[in-house]
């Protein structure tokens, strides 16, 4: 809400300047967002009025003007504004007066002496752009600073109100509180009915009481809808960032702004019959103020004449009925309607207005009567007109019922101790009604706030008067307990420390993507979707987190980076059973060379077995490898992690297709692994240490091509063959000297005996053992 | 020279045959000849080391030290991350353990218990992602407070509650300051004598060890958030001006109602921070998009 400081101090005026005032609004809950200075500094402007314009003999485009500025003689000023006449009043700058940006000298101009200057409004840093000088009205006294009489010493304020203040929607209730504050008066407008000089009305029905339950409203006739907005008022609407329109809008902004009042005048030639408070029924339509024609739902309130709705009530009204340069008569409106049966609404038609923003709040339903006596007021004052009776319908206000605050609950909530009679001073000064019980105190929150329900609601007030910064800030004191440190888990900061020992780079990727990412890249026809994405491109909530990491490569790829290690770890999300499941992944991508580039070693790319190693890191070298094909993946080089019996997640190389499209140079390797098995690490048990030296025999077997070495491994390991502790892959050979679709796999066998040391005849037996077990279930032949 | 038919060790054997005193005398000048004999070979043998070890090292190549280490290449924390780590740290220090809540959540916990109910104009204060009617995703971390306490209720381990939740959240508003997911960590502490004052203390302790500044300012201004009464605006003194750092207050009743703890008996303060904006004044950062982008460039800043 932006307004004007100094109308606000027409109603509380303390002694602060406006940087304090400022202070004081914002540690008191009202944050002033901004403030700005309504014009630059600059001196010596006075109001002038051009008493003779003389063409300039030796310039076309300037006149010699006499400028009346109140002294003794006229001053003759050399200027070229096209608006420039005899009898107007402009702004005339004096010599030795400083405007922003230049200085004024006495001068001469084509050979004229010339004794000030006239100004527009962009010279005196009033505006971007103008054309001609700033005119001002005829009632300017001449020889007034004019930053006097345009009131330019003023600044703007602009609040960032939180939902539950709607009490200082206006400049009372700005004004309210920081009377509270600060113990100055509250200056509050006068308002007195106006009298009533016609028998015209008409009459009201209420149908729906407990959405709207005051109603008040009164025909004013003859009124003059082209009068001219005053001056001071188009001002402060200006000021609070409110155009002026046609003076009787003007009237009820002004009134909106000042009280806080919503009020809607319609035409009454547009109205047909009775005024009718309810409820739309179904099919019924409006075309609103705004051009919007809108179809009107059950639930929203409107105000209706014999003929249908005229305006959404507390939202906006109609076009049928809106008031305009012709209107002679209207029946002023000024209600109550409940914030429930506003709020909504208006955003669900996609707008809000001030009106809707004060009810969806809560406006003082104590001031409707008021408000419109006010309005009619400043009406019959500008407009002329005859005031009708007012019609009122009352039903039941909401009720404000006391509410309790104990004094030793307070001092415990926010950690002080306070004097009773200094908690009851506040609640004096907030203008609470209240009644100390005992320890406690009963306090009747007034119409205005809405905020004020429960105990701990007192508690807030009492801070903020007491102040925020009053509040000492003092450390806990509770019992000293350890937390919990599970050995066997793995924090996953010990996980992602793996990778970026390893030179994997983190990375924060948006959690929504591109549909074909998931469609496509991960083959998931129902990824879970966005009703309201922010854009196309980020519609649907990852189910892996590939698409991120090849985007960003593709990012840094852009950007001249040709070795990229890059992982993320993050959130993927799934439908399960009517609701959502959503689990941590870590997954990682490697591009380009194997290493750095150095001198040290020939220049490879990064390939399989590479990322392997990274994941091995990460599994604690427990996993196990199957082949699969996955959609992103090349078909031939690609695998399943599995860890304890389940699937973790895959690894493997970008498949050939990808690569074409996201244009890369060489495909990435990727993989992504299930967090949570990952951190799931036996706690060391420690076993006894061998006391007697293995022995190490190597065996070269050939095999087909298409056997897995896991298989051999496989074969090995559940035989349980005596002594054998361990094997190790050591060589893998193809080529020369081998059949073709065959390979040598070369095994280091480690033996042991724990009791004894082991005899040449135990390792040959067992590697018997071994080989005859490779030749029969592998077709294994000894090379 | 000391072998056994060496005319050394033949004396030596003859020793025993000699009367006490002759014996001492003699013992001694053998065993005395026998030790410059020892070190004379012993000396010998260095000499002949030394020289081999010599011939070896003037063989062997000399390296440039100063070539470059054969390098993996270095990785690197994102600045959300090492942010979140060390804010983790330092809660960690005093008690606080991480709890973690789903990103995809329902209208209940991201609203309802929070005191947020329909159509409450505060719900216009979150920009929400909706997935359905009944799911959001998270606008911010509070939810994870409720989770928790319900869950503390039920496993009966507690209050005292003291956790911190960091996360992504999400609301639908871009531009150069606002990001449409970003992180934030929630802070929750229940317990029988919990103050706003401590509330304060808590946090400014926090913000002052966080950028290491003792001076820190910290300043807190009434503000409103559903879900809780009274509630402050976090702001800190930075460059000569204030700047928001976050919201907090004391636990709203209505929440620890939705949960089931005792209101009279206990209370508790929640505080929410932005982890970007933290990020952003800790290392200096002017622009909130290139937490996002992932240029390399800017992330290798923080290895």
């Amino acid at each position: 809400m932006q307004f004007s400081e100094h109308w606000l101090r027409t109603y509380a005026n303390p002694a602060l300047d406006s940087a304090a005032l400022s202070h004081l609004l914002t540690m008191a809950g009202l944050e002033v967002e901004d403030t700005q200075a309504l014009a630059p500094d600059f001196s010596h402007v006075v109001v002038g009025q051009i008493v003779s314009a003389d063409k300039h003999p030796d310039a076309d485009r300037l006149q010699l003007c006499k400028v009346d500025t109140g002294a003794a003689a006229p001053l003759q000023i050399v200027c070229g504004a096209s608006n420039a006449r005899v009898g107007i009043k402009v702004p005339c700058a004096l010599v030795g007066a400083a405007l922003p940006g230049f200085n004024i000298k006495q001068a001469k101009v084509r050979g004229i002496e010339s004794f000030g200057m006239l100004c527009s409004a962009k010279e005196l840093g009033l505006a971007e752009e103008s054309s001609g000088l700033l005119e001002l009205s005829a009632d300017a006294p001449v020889g007034q600073d004019i930053r006097d009489w345009l009131d330019l010493n003023d600044q703007l304020l602009t609040l960032k109100l939180t939902p539950n203040r709607s009490d200082c929607l206006s400049l009372l209730g700005i004004a309210r509180d920081v009377a509270a504050l600060t113990g100055t008066v509250l200056n509050l407008p006068a308002i007195t009915a106006v009298a009533v000089t016609s028998d015209a009305q008409r009459k009201v029905l209420v149908d729906a009481s407990t959405a709207c339950p005051r109603y008040t409203g009164r025909v004013i006739t003859g009124v003059d809808a082209r009068a001219q907005t005053p001056d001071w008022m188009v001002r402060r609407l200006e000021r609070s960032g409110l155009r002026s329109i046609s003076v009787i809008v003007d009237i009820t902004n002004y009134v909106l702004l000042e009280l806080g009042q919503p009020l809607h005048a319609f035409d009454a030639a547009g109205l047909d019959g009775d005024i009718r408070v309810r409820f739309a029924q179904a099919g019924e339509r409006l075309d609103l103020l705004n051009q919007q024609s809108v179809n009107l739902d059950t639930d929203m309130l409107v105000i209706a004449d014999s003929q249908g709705p005229l305006a959404l009530a507390g939202i906006m009204g109609g076009n049928a009925s809106a008031v305009s340069d012709d209107t002679q008569s209207i029946f002023l409106e000024s209600a109550y309607f409940e914030p429930a049966a506003i709020v909504g609404k208006a955003r669900r038609l996609n707008f809000s207005t001030d009106s809707s923003y004060r009810f969806e709040r809560g406006v003082d339903f104590a001031n409707t009567r008021n408000a419109l006596e006010h309005a009619s007021a400043l009406i019959l004052q500008i407009c002329g007109g005859q005031a009708g009776p007012v019609t009122e319908v009352l039903n039941t206000l909401p009720a404000r019922a006391p509410v309790t605050l104990r004094h030793a609950r307070m001092e415990s909530v926010l950690g002080i101790t306070l004097v009773p009679a200094a908690v009851t001073r506040m609640f004096a000064q907030l203008g609470f009604e209240h009644a100390v019980r005992g320890d406690d105190y009963l306090v009747t929150p007034p119409s205005y706030r809405f905020d004020i329900r429960i105990e701990e609601d007192l508690i807030e007030e009492v801070a903020r008067l007491h102040g925020y910064d009053q509040i000492p800030a003092t450390p806990p004191q509770a019992a000293l307990n350890m937390l919990p440190a599970a050995e066997s888990s793995l924090p996953a900061a010990a996980l992602k420390a793996c990778l970026t020992a390893s030179g994997y780079q983190e990375i924060v990727s948006y959690s929504f993507v591109d549909l074909s990412w998931e469609r496509d890249l991960l083959g998931n026809a129902t990824p879970v979707a966005l009703k309201n994405p922010i854009a196309s491109n980020l519609s649907v909530m990852r189910s892996g987190l590939w698409g991120g990491l090849l985007d960003t490569l593709s990012y840094n790829l852009n950007r001249k980076q040709d070795r990229v290690r890059l992982f993320e770890v993050g959130a993927v999300y799934a439908a399960k059973d009517g609701g959502y499941a959503e689990h941590t992944r870590i997954s990682g991508l490697a591009y380009g060379d194997a290493s750095p580039e150095q001198w040290a070693e020939p220049a490879r790319l990064v390939d399989f077995y590479d990322i392997k190693a990274d994941v091995e890191r990460l599994t604690g070298g427990m996993a196990r490898y199957e082949p699969a094909s996955h959609p992103a993946l090349h078909p031939g080089q690609s695998a399943q992690v599995w860890l304890h019996g389940r699937m973790i997640g895959w690894l493997g190389k970008l498949h050939p297709k990808w690569q074409q499209q996201y244009d890369l140079p060489s495909s990435p390797l990727l993989f992504e692994l299930d967090l949570g098995p990952l951190q799931q690490r036996a706690v060391a048990a420690y076993r006894e240490v061998a006391k007697f030296p293995p022995v190490r025999r190597d065996l070269a077997v050939l095999v087909d091509e298409v056997v897995p070495l896991q298989a051999l491994m496989d074969t090995l390991k559940q035989a349980q063959i005596s002594h054998v502790v361990d094997l190790q892959l050591f060589d893998l050979y193809r080529g020369k000297g081998i059949p073709e679709g065959k390979k040598s796999l070369a095994l280091s066998v480690f033996m042991q005996d724990t009791q004894k040391t082991l005899v040449d005849a135990e390792a040959d037996a067992a590697m018997a053992k071994l080989l005859e077990l490779l030749a029969s279930q592998h077709g294994a032949v000894l090379r | 020279m000391l072998g056994k038919k060496s005319e050394l060790t033949e004396s030596l054997k003859l020793l025993s045959k000699l009367d006490p005193e002759q014996r001492r005398v003699e013992g001694a000048r053998l065993n005395s000849s026998r030790q410059e004999i020892e070190k004379d070979i012993n000396d010998d043998k260095a000499r002949q080391l030394n020289a081999e070890l010599s011939a070896r090292l003037k063989t062997e190549p000399l390296l440039d030290v100063t070539l470059p280490a054969r390098a993996r290449g270095e990785g690197g924390l994102h600045p959300v991350t090492l942010t979140l780590q060390r804010v983790e740290q330092l809660f960690h220090s005093i008690g606080f353990e991480v709890a973690e809540g789903p990103e995809i959540e329902t209208d209940f916990y991201n609203f309802t218990a929070l005191n947020i109910p329909d159509d409450h104009p505060a719900r216009a204060m979150h920009d929400t992602f909706y997935i359905d009617e009944q799911h959001v995703l998270r606008t911010h971390t509070s939810p994870v407070q409720v989770h928790y306490m319900q869950q503390a209720l039920k496993n009966n381990s507690g209050p005292p509650l003291k956790i911190i939740a960091p996360g992504r959240v999400y609301r639908v508003d871009s531009d150069a300051t606002h990001s449409p997911m970003f992180h934030q960590v929630e802070g929750l502490w229940v317990d029988e004598n919990i103050s706003f004052a401590n509330l304060k203390g808590v946090v400014q302790d926090f913000l002052q060890r966080f950028f290491e500044r003792d001076d820190l300012q910290v300043r807190f201004r009434p503000s409103f958030f559903p879900f809780t009464e009274p509630s402050a605006e976090m702001d800190m003194s930075w460059n000569g001006g204030w700047l928001e750092i976050g919201g907090c207050g004391m636990v709203h009743p209505e929440v620890f109602g939705h949960v089931g703890i005792d209101s009279e008996k206990y209370r508790g303060f929640a505080f929410g921070l932005g982890v970007e904006r933290l990020a952003m004044l800790r290392y200096g950062v002017n622009d909130l998009r290139l937490f996002f982008n992932n240029d390399l460039r800017f992330l290798k800043q923080f290895n």
